[in-house]
């Protein structure tokens, strides 16, 4: 059947390899779906002028909420009407998103009758993003979203957003805490965070149950919790003689598992960023108090190495990327804390750290830019948290040390005038 | 003393040229009262169709309702 706008440029982007969104959206407007036919229209058009035809703003929820919906409209209603509202809407995944299949359809039902029914399972916030729909949908898409499958909108605007998570201990031998159930506990304790602006900008948690940090969360949180132990890498010397004898592949098979010379010391010893293991040819050595916990010998003989068994999480703050400053990682702030419900000295300190963030930040200001600005230094001061020299990534690359008086025993007071009495200027 | 916040933002925004407002700028308005707790005034305002929200997607504002722009935009689009 022959689409209502013909799409040359737009046909491009079907050839190569890759599954094509192109072709997706083709197949929608083909059984005759009026968004689809005039969304490959308004993209062909933009193509075509090289400007885009979608306009931000307005609309950002349901009734009582401040967030989950993004409006979109086209800049042509006139030539594409059936994309003149194609509004964005985010809607909280599950923690570690899991569905049952009866879930998916009925998502999917729900947004043939009251949206475009394009989906992008996931957005890169973690949502269900629901592409396409129009302000009169918006209530009773949200009802039956509520009513017909217990789901609820996401975060967006200057909202706290959607937490997110690894998949954790419910499928990762590595995970060293629940983060379904940190994520699960912060969804529900800051419901009101999530659902109404408050923050001078957006706020982002996430949390990986092992430093290998699956979602990413040292990249792209504000707030990232990271699953680390303080006792010692669990050593099974049986197997690591077995991968050095060539009878277990090394990286559980990822690069393949027919057998092959294992050369511990080029794959595993010389790559310890803090060069903190040792191998004698029959058992293996690690010096757990050098051990910075990047996971490369786990990763590479997971066989034989085990996280410890004093598990928790290490703190970090201040991921974005670039808005007011350009982008930045998170930057450790606590260390190691132990991670078990109802995570009371964890929100403890969330509640520090937003209350400072919310009388300093400047609009548009994501916190890690907060803390560029006036010090992390003073960050951590009011949070009531003292500097470890495990926050400082290269000690001795700044030789310029201050001190506060208050932090010395002892202390000093500066008195300018009775300096300038022993001092000329 | 929590309407006569009300009453000073709602003061503050009708003073102003612009139509959309941040947060911080109608914290100005209340400047003794805590963000936590100014929050909460900022919201039964909304909760009370005295101010709305208007947002990029990224960032949330806030305006009058009598400031049309929403309702603007999409009456030009039905
Ligand atoms: C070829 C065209 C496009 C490209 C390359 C593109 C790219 C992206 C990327 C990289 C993101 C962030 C990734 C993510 O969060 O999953 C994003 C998010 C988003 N885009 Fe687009 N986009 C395109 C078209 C559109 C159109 C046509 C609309 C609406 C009319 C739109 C609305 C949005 C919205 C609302 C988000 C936030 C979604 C979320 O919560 O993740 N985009 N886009
Ligand atoms: C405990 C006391 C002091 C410490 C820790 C100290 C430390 C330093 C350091 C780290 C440098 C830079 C070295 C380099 O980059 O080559 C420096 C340079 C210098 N210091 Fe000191 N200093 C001390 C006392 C003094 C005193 C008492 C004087 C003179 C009265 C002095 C005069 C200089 C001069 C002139 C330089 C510049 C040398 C150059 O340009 O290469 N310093 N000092
Ligand atoms: S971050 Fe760690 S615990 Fe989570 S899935 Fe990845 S490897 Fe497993
Ligand atoms: S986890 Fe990383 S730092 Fe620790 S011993 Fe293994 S390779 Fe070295």
């Amino acid at each position: 059947m022959a689409l209502k706008h013909a799409t040359p440029m737009l046909d491009e982007l079907e050839k190569g390899p890759w599954p094509s969104f192109v072709t997706d959206v083709k197949r929608l407007a083909a059984k005759g779906n009026k968004m689809c036919e005039d969304w490959l229209g308004l993209m062909e058009l933009s193509f075509k002028d090289k400007e885009t035809h979608w306009k931000h703003g307005g609309i950002v929820g349901v009734l009582g909420y401040g967030g989950g919906v993004i409006g979109r409209y086209a800049d042509r209603p006139d030539l594409f009407p059936g994309v003149a509202h194609f509004h964005t809407v985010r809607v909280n995944q599950p923690s570690a998103k899991y569905y049952t299949t009866d879930v998916l359809r009925k998502i999917c039902d729900l947004w043939d009758a009251r949206g475009s029914g394009l989906t992008n399972m996931h957005g890169s916030t973690g949502d269900i993003v629901l592409l396409g729909t129009t302000t009169d949908q918006l209530e009773p898409l949200f009802y039956d979203l509520t009513h017909d499958l217990g789901m609820d909108l996401g975060g967006s605007g200057s909202n706290m957003r959607t937490p997110e998570g690894c998949l954790g201990k419910s499928r990762c031998e590595w995970s060293c805490i629940d983060t379904q159930e940190i994520i699960h506990d912060i969804t529900m304790e800051y419901q009101d965070a999530l659902h109404r602006p408050m923050f001078p900008y957006k706020f982002k948690f996430k949390a990986s149950g092992c430093p290998c940090d699956c979602v990413a969360a040292i990249a792209r949180s504000d707030c990232s919790i990271i699953g680390t132990w303080r006792d010692k890498i669990r050593i099974d010397q049986e197997a690591v003689r077995a991968y050095v004898g060539g009878e277990l592949s090394p990286h559980a098979g990822a690069g393949g598992t027919e057998k092959r010379a294992f050369d511990i010391k080029e794959e595993v010893l010389d790559l310890c960023p803090t060069r903190c293991m040792d191998w004698d040819g029959k058992n293996l050595k690690i010096w757990d108090e050098d051990c910075t916990r990047c996971m490369h010998c786990i990763r590479v003989m997971p066989r034989a190495l085990r996280p410890g068994v004093d598990t928790g999480a290490s703190i970090l703050v201040g991921a974005k990327a670039p808005i007011l400053e350009g982008a930045q990682l998170s930057s450790l702030v606590i260390p190691f804390m132990k991670m078990e419900p109802p995570f009371g000295e964890f929100k403890e300190f969330v509640e520090k750290m937003w209350d400072w963030w919310m009388e300093q930040g400047k609009n548009r200001e994501r916190l890690g830019e907060t803390i560029q600005r006036l010090t992390l230094r003073e960050f951590l001061k009011v949070c009531d948290l003292s500097a470890d020299p495990r926050m400082v990534s290269t000690p001795r690359y700044n030789p310029y040390i201050f001190y506060d008086p208050a932090d010395v025993p002892g202390g000093w007071e500066h008195d300018e005038k009775a300096f300038r009495e022993r001092h000329q200027a | 003393m929590s309407e006569e916040s009300k009453e000073r933002i709602l003061e503050y925004v009708k003073s102003q040229k612009k139509t959309k407002h941040y947060f911080n700028d109608l914290c100005k308005a209340i400047p003794e009262i805590k963000m936590m707790q100014a929050k909460k005034i900022v919201n039964e305002l909304v909760n009370e169709g005295k101010l709305k929200y208007w947002s990029s997607g990224s960032t949330t504002m806030y305006m009058l309702p009598s400031e049309g722009d929403v309702d603007k935009e999409e009456k030009g689009m039905n």
